[in-house]
């Protein structure tokens, strides 16, 4: 680790963390002790995978928001059921922008589907209306390839058997019906709901289809790439281009029948490790399926990515990917070009889900900027180790931070731009602080592979540079 | 308007007494209103002579929501003006009746079940308390007097014991107060001094031992209470003296529950349990 920034050291650093956990009383100062600390280059330098303390603000989301939300919603020709009052559901009709092809209604569902559990269903069970529910989806939309059905909260509680109503309603309607116990309750983030869905892909969707053309060498998948913003229209061309074929997406703009068939292909692609590490290591166990962990944020990242892909492959790949990186690395230097003397030296602070905190940090740096400070909401140890040697030396690294701490760091390194989510988004405007919404990439993406980065550099650009800022007098 | 509450063992006898209780009371000119908390609606078919009312919640989910109840059409009045409800709900098994309690008694309050010629709410709760909503009854501004009915059986009284627990911990928070315990006889060895001393040892009274006769089932057959059946009866009389103990009761206290070890101390002093003896545990009977 080489990179330093100007005025951070181990100690200021340090010095920052004390001074935001000054206010706490003591338990929960010390909790959160461990959660944030100065990075130290190599290792997960903070504790993770904790319980949020009470009191605090957190960003976190439940284990059925990880389920419905990341891993299931963005399959396209499934019909995903929000099993449950109808609140937990609400918006999340495509709502991180996990974006679709197809025609709505016919082959593709991105609609809002719960059961909507009243008082009555609570007391008496839910089983009988899910049954009748799994009916009228299929009489509704025959095109679907598959029903999941996502257990809220309520449903765990009370004990339904949701399991045993999906297997006699598959039979009987002849289509898969996957339940998927992801109630909210479970787990102290999002994070188990991806691992929950992992491990439902594996009992009730892998191996059970075959791809009707035969194996190829070059047949990979692309693993934890939900389509946000259009990305996988950005990364799965690119792979494309560089010879390979794109058998099936997880789950971005994902088909059922492509999913149940990946047990076929030759390698995973895995871009979002913590959504779907775990789908990876079993089909590396059970059908000898090697995966590789690649970044495609950023000309320098998109680069050593695919030459590190090209590695595992023959010349003709390793050519093709050569001529990939020189078709497209004068396009992207034009754009460092064009952008870079804007954003010289700008710094950013982000906190965001699954790669996010890690992948981006060098497509900053391609446009001259820094990120000065990354955290996640729901990581576990092994992203906090791939942290490490991405970002700059002594650098704040941030586990489930609350708001409160936030806004201390961020009051503290002043930084140019914050990359978060929506509920960060206003604290920070109000501060007067750019701000880019990037779970969603707030309403623009694609922001994957060469075609992204254009479009990220011209956000990155917009957020900060723009004249907005200096006619705003914040009272604060 | 005096809130109570009767918890005990599954299959006890707590809707056999409460209802002739109630009946008891309506004697004496009370006014009484009966909420059954259990999804076998069987707490208010003595005084109603009705095989199954609609419940509360079999209404819910006929209509879709609890908004489009109106209070006659659960409140049933019965022998001796009184009133009748049953939360109702699910089958043993699905579902959360705990909840359907708690919907029940929120609509009764909501709609103005309790009025204030009601001398006496009586809450008839299903067996153990499993779980919070079967301890709606119990809570912050409901039922703040609670009796268990219990019997000389050994597991009688651990539950007995167990439910006193359960009132400790809403007592010490809130106004719940044990009132007694219920003998409800089995007829088992030395009942009356063993039910006498565990009432003791939870620093409350046995407020009455009610005998076991066959005359309860050959009103129960009729669907009446002893008390409408055969007024003269001996059993009638001994719930109507119930009724009025219960009436003049001043004994509430905090409930002081046993350790286990405790508890089987005190069944062994009466000879309900051997004394412990290791080598016999898990043997059969004929087990050389
Ligand atoms: N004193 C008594 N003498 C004879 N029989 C009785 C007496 N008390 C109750 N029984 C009988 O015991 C049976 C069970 O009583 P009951 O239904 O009142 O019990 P419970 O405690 O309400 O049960 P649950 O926990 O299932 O609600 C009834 O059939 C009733 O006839
Ligand atoms: S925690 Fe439970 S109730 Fe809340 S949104 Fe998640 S599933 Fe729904
Ligand atoms: S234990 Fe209580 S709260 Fe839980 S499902 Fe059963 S009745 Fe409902
Ligand atoms: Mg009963």
């Amino acid at each position: 680790m080489s990179k330093k920034i100007d005025g951070i050291t181990k100690e200021s650093t340090q010095e920052m963390i004390d001074n935001a956990l000054e206010i706490y009383p003591d338990k929960a100062k010390k909790k959160r002790v461990p959660h944030l600390a100065p990075n130290e280059g190599e290792g997960a330098c903070v504790k993770s995978n904790r319980k949020t303390i009470p009191g605090v603000m957190s960003a976190r989301g439940c284990a059925y928001a990880g389920a419905k939300g990341v891993v299931w919603g963005p399959i396209r020709d499934m019909v995903h059921v929000s099993h449950g009052p109808v609140g937990c559901g609400y918006y999340s009709w495509g709502t991180r922008r996990n974006l679709m092809s197809g025609i709505n209604g016919v082959n593709q569902f991105a609609m809002q589907f719960t059961s909507d559990f009243q008082e009555k269903d609570i007391v008496y069970g839910g089983d009988k209306k899910l049954k009748t529910l799994l009916q009228e989806a299929k009489d509704l939309f025959p095109l679907a390839k598959g029903i999941s059905v996502l257990s809220e909260c309520p449903v765990g509680l009370i004990g339904d058997d949701i399991n045993s109503v999906a297997k006699a309603s598959a039979k009987e309607l002849d289509i898969p019906i996957i339940p998927c116990n992801c109630e909210g309750f479970r787990g102290v983030s999002q994070s188990l709901g991806h691992h929950i869905s992992n491990d439902t892909i594996r009992d009730y969707i892998i191996e059970t289809r075959e791809f009707p053309e035969p194996i190829g060498p070059y047949d990979i998948a692309l693993i934890g790439e939900y389509n946000i913003g259009g990305d996988a229209w950005s990364t799965k061309p690119l792979l494309e281009e560089c010879g390979f074929n794109v058998k099936s997406v997880w789950t971005g703009d994902g088909e059922m029948d492509k999913i149940a068939a990946t047990h076929q292909v030759k390698l995973n692609v895995i871009h979002c490790y913590r959504s779907m590490n775990y789908m990876c290591k079993v089909m590396e166990e059970k059908y000898g399926i090697p995966w590789i962990e690649l970044n495609f944020f950023g000309p320098t990242k998109i680069r050593n990515s695919l030459r590190k892909l090209a590695e595992l492959f023959d010349d003709n790949i390793k050519e093709k990917v050569e001529a990939v990186i020189a078709k497209y690395d004068p396009l992207m230097q034009a754009v460092i070009d064009e952008y870079k003397p804007r954003l010289d030296g700008k710094k950013v602070m982000l906190y965001v889900g699954g790669l996010r905190p890690r992948h981006t940090v060098n497509a900053y740096e391609d446009l001259g900027m820094a990120v000065v400070g990354s955290g996640y909401e729901f990581a576990h140890g092994d992203d906090y180790e791939r942290t490490s040697p991405e970002m700059p030396e002594a650098t704040v690294i941030y586990d489930d931070i609350t708001e409160y701490e936030f806004e201390q760091f961020a009051d503290t390194l002043k930084p140019d731009l914050i990359g978060s989510g929506i509920k960060e988004k206003y604290l920070f405007q109000k501060m007067g602080i750019p701000f880019r919404q990037m779970h969603s990439w707030d309403y623009s993406g694609p922001y994957h592979g060469y075609l992204g980065f254009p479009t990220f550099a011209r956000d990155v650009d917009m957020a900060i540079n723009s004249p907005t800022w200096n006619l705003v007098k914040s009272p604060f | 308007m005096r809130q109570i509450a009767i918890y005990g063992k599954g299959g006890i006898g707590k809707s056999t007494t409460t209802q002739n209780t109630v009946a008891g009371l309506a004697y004496l000119g009370k006014k009484v209103m009966i909420v059954g908390c259990d999804p076998k609606a069987d707490s208010t078919r003595l005084i109603l002579h009705a095989k199954a009312q609609s419940t509360v919640m079999d209404l819910v989910r006929e209509r879709g929501t609890v908004e489009d109840l109106e209070l006659e059409d659960v409140l049933k009045v019965g022998y001796g003006d009184t009133k009748c409800v049953e939360s109702g709900g699910p089958e043993p098994g699905v579902g959360c009746a705990g909840r359907g309690v708690i919907t029940a008694i929120n609509f009764l309050e909501e709609n103005g079940a309790y009025t204030d010629d009601l001398d006496f709410v009586f809450y008839d709760v299903l067996g153990d308390v499993v779980c919070g909503g079967f301890a709606m009854p119990i809570r912050e501004g409901k039922a703040e007097e609670i009796y268990i009915v219990c019997s000389g059986e050994m597991m009688a009284m651990y539950a007995a014991n167990n439910i006193a627990k359960g009132i400790l911990k809403y007592a010490s928070s809130g106004k719940v107060r044990l009132g007694g315990l219920i003998c409800n006889a089995r007829k088992t060895d030395k009942e009356f001094e063993l039910v006498s001393a565990l009432a003791a040892k939870l620093s409350t009274q046995m407020i009455h031992f009610v005998p076991r006769d066959n005359q309860v089932q050959r009103a129960e057959m009729r669907r009446m209470t002893v008390i409408e059946y055969s007024p003269e009866h001996p059993q009638a009389q001994e719930y109507r003296t119930l009724a009025e103990k219960i009436q003049n009761n001043k004994m509430l206290v905090v409930p002081t529950p046993l350790e286990m070890e405790e508890l089987e101390d005190l069944l062994m002093e009466y000879g309900i349990m051997e004394a412990e003896d290791e080598t016999i545990v898990g043997k059969a009977e004929n087990a050389a």
